[in-house]
Parts: structure tokens; C-alpha cells; sequence
């Protein structure tokens, strides 16, 4: 909800910072939506192992049945569903409302589910290696974005191709790297907090 | 070798006379670099300005190559926790960013002239970029942890991470938009450069690649012994 907000009054700073004349903001709307988005799905990781490595339910977890890789990918998915994707289904919406052609709204919402999951799972391995460290929130900010520039090049290709017309773009090449980050993550997630609790 | 070298006080005699030796040669690489640099021919089209690539392309190459000897160590420091290794990771990085934060300014004031501005977002730009942020988020992780041993492993995993994303990074950085001139040293076919551009441009690489060496080894030692300080110190 807090990260809806936030992307809500995100997407309302826009027209206030770059000017409120249609032909601009619709040049830059799909663009904004997505980088928004971004940003909103970064607010919340620091609550994702933090909290638990406080109270010791990680410890709980460790030593529990399943390995830490489950219960990290597990994790990973519940974040993407309570929190990515409802601002996936904001990311349509906030495009057209910045002036995007609406015949762009199922491809945005179909880049902004799949970039979700991968922004989470690769958020997920920041917000474990930032776990237990001072000022985690924007640790998690530095050690998270600079990994993020393919998804985002990828899911603005896919965004821009399907305004010109051209079939494909960045879509596949995005779903495969998020395939992947979601593959994988959980195994460098898992690794960071076995790091951080012992 | 490496395994010869992973005991700590092996290293330690090696790296004593091999750190000033690599200086050394370092120094002389750079002196005949500058040199041969400084009296190639002007560019039928860059003028003068060609020289700064004599400083510039040398610097990229060992940020990234510092980059990979970043995760190598951190490779091995992570599976067989070896302390020496962790060092090495710990001693690359600072390292790495400032070759790299070089290369980005020096590509700044070969910007200017040439396609007359200081920044411009082509594919290679700013994939070195996004290589020197990915050295402040290591250095910051590092930073971040007070636990010395936790610090280092957590700086490992990321380094590892990062290793892994770095070629899809440049591909998909490729793939967003090039303006850049394409590699035209290492490609197939040969250098596409004239040797009185080639034989400096890599003499300046073997002199910042060994200047990144003796430097890396010194780090390694003044590490070890800070730990050796700080264990004293405890003991006490």
C-alpha cells in the first residue's frame, strides 16, 4: 500500500517537475512509469529480512526443515505478489495518465509484472547483504541499482518497440534475464543470510 | 603457483621483492610509453588529441581487469575462506574504482574535442559507468558491516554477483545504443590501428596493468599486517 502511495505521488511529481503540455509528458510517460516503478519496488526491501533478523525468526528459519534457499525464494515470491505486483497494475494506469497511447497499456502491464519479479529477486540478494548493517535502506539502493540497468534497458525496449509498431523488442530478452534472476537468486540470497546471522 | 602462494608467510617473501620489481618496471613501461606516445604522428583527423587515448583506453583496461581479479579473489575467499584471498578482494577494489573513475574522466576530456561535449550516453561510456558504481556498491557494503569477517563475505557474494551481471550488462548496454567506435585492438583480423599508435597504446597497458600489480601486492602486505597489528593488539 505505502509503495502504491508512493508511486502514486511519484507519478503526480512528473507534470509538476517536467511541465504539464501533453506533447512532452507523452514523449516521456512509458519511460517514467517504468523507472518509477523502480524506485517504488526498492522502498520496501529493507523490510524483507530485516525485521526477521532482528527478532531472531531467521534464526528460527535456519534452523527449520527447509533450507534457506526455499524460504528465500519463498520470500521472494510473497514480495512480488504483496508488493510488486499491485504497482505493476498501477504502471498502466500512471503511463496513460502522464499521456501514453492506452493501446501501449497491456504491454506496459505485461513488462511491469515481469520486471517486478525481477527487480524482487534481484532486490531480494541486496536487502540479504544488507541485512544487519547500518543505513540498510540505501546500502540496498547503491548495491541494487547498477545490477538493475539490463532489466530496465530491456523492459524500456520491449515498451518503445511496441509503440513503433515492431513486434518482439526487449520482451524476450527480458523474461530471460528475469527467468534467471529468479533462478538464481535465491541461492545468493540464501548464501548472504547464512553470512549475516552467523 | 597460487596454491604455493595461499600460505601467508610464502607470500609475504615473495611479494617483498616482486612489489617493487613490478614498480619498477612499471615505471620504465610508462616512461617509454610516454615517450613513444608523446612523438607518434598527429591523427590525420583527432590532431593532438590522440595522445589521450595513450592514457585513457589503459586505464578502462585495468579497471576491468581489476574487476576480475576483485571477483577471482572473492571466488576464492568465499569457497575455501581463506584469509589471504579476502585481503586481496578487499585490497583490488579502491584500486579498481580509482583506474576506473580515470578512464571515465580522461574519456570526459577526450569527449570535449572530439565530439564536443563531455558526456554522452553511448554504450561503452556508460558501461564503465555502471562498473564504477558497481565498485561503490562493494566498497560501501564493505563500509557497512562493522564485523570485519562478515564484512568481506558479504563484499564476496556481491563481487561474485556483479561479476556474473557484468557481460549481460555490456550486452545489454550494447544492445540500448552505440555511438562509440567499436574495439580495435583485440578483434579478429588484427589491429585496425597503425603500429606507431599500436606499439605505445600497449606498452601504456603493460605499464598500468603492472602499476596495477605492484600496487594490489602493496595493499595485500599493508593488509596482512594491519590484521597482524590489530590480532596483537587483541592479544595483549
Amino acid at each position: 500500500m505505502l509503495a502504491a502511495g508512493f508511486y502514486a505521488a511519484l507519478t503526480a511529481l512528473v507534470p509538476l517537475a517536467a511541465g504539464p503540455e501533453p506533447e512532452r509528458l507523452a514523449l516521456v510517460a512509458p519511460g517514467l512509469a517504468w523507472i518509477a516503478l523502480v524506485l517504488a519496488s526498492l522502498l520496501s526491501l529493507e523490510r524483507l529480512f530485516e525485521r526477521d533478523l532482528e527478532d531472531g525468526a531467521l534464526d528460527l528459519l535456519a534452523l527449520g526443515g527447509p533450507p534457506l534457499e526455499a524460504v528465500a525464494a519463498v520470500k521472494t515470491k510473497a514480495q512480488w505478489l504483496a508488493v510488486a505486483a499491485p504497482l505493476s497494475l498501477l504502471a498502466p494506469i500512471a503511463a496513460v495518465a502522464l499521456g501514453a497511447d492506452p493501446g501501449l497499456a497491456p504491454v506496459i502491464l505485461l513488462v511491469a509484472l515481469l520486471g517486478g519479479l525481477c527487480f524482487v529477486a534481484v532486490g531480494a540478494v541486496g536487502a540479504a547483504l544488507a541485512a544487519g548493517s547500518r543505513r540498510g535502506g540505501l546500502l540496498i539502493a547503491v548495491l541494487v541499482l547498477p545490477l538493475l540497468v539490463p532489466p530496465v534497458i530491456f523492459g524500456a525496449g520491449a515498451i518503445q518497440a511496441a509503440d513503433d509498431g515492431v513486434p518482439g523488442g526487449g520482451l524476450a530478452l527480458l523474461a530471460a534475464y528475469t527467468l534467471a534472476a529468479a533462478g538464481l537468486s535465491p541461492f545468493a540470497t540464501a548464501a548472504a543470510l547464512r553470512n549475516a546471522i552467523s | 603457483m597460487i596454491a604455493a602462494l595461499a600460505n601467508p608467510q610464502r607470500f609475504m617473501a615473495v611479494s617483498r621483492p616482486l612489489a617493487p620489481l613490478l614498480g619498477g618496471v612499471s615505471l620504465v613501461l610508462f616512461a617509454v610509453g610516454l615517450w613513444l606516445g608523446f612523438s607518434a604522428p598527429e591523427d590525420y583527423q583527432q590532431g593532438d588529441t590522440v595522445r589521450i587515448m595513450f592514457v585513457h583506453a589503459p586505464a578502462a583496461t585495468a579497471g576491468l581487469v581489476a574487476y576480475a581479479a576483485l571477483g577471482a579473489a572473492s571466488f576464492v575467499g568465499l569457497v575455501w575462506r581463506h584469509a589471504l584471498a579476502e585481503a586481496a578482494a578487499k585490497a583490488a577494489a579502491p584500486l579498481g574504482a580509482a583506474f576506473t573513475f580515470l578512464a571515465l574522466v580522461t574519456g570526459s576530456l577526450w569527449g570535449k574535442p572530439m565530439w564536443g561535449t563531455w558526456w554522452v550516453w553511448d554504450a561503452r561510456v556508460t558501461s564503465v559507468l555502471v562498473l564504477f558504481l558497481l565498485y561503490l556498491g562493494y566498497l560501501a557494503l564493505h563500509a557497512a558491516i562493522e564485523d570485519e569477517q562478515k564484512a568481506a563475505r558479504a563484499a564476496a557474494i556481491l563481487a561474485l554477483v556483479g561479476l556474473v551481471n557484468l557481460p549481460i550488462i555490456r550486452f545489454s548496454v550494447d544492445w540500448w545504443n552505440t555511438l562509440h567506435q567499436p574495439a580495435s585492438v583485440l578483434r579478429a583480423g588484427g589491429p585496425s590501428m597503425p603500429s606507431e599508435f599500436l606499439t605505445p597504446l600497449l606498452l601504456m597497458m603493460g605499464a598500468y596493468l603492472t602499476a596495477f600489480g605492484a600496487l594490489w601486492l602493496v595493499r595485500i602486505r599493508s593488509e596482512v599486517w594491519r590484521r597482524r597489528a590489530r590480532r596483537q593488539a587483541g592479544a595483549l
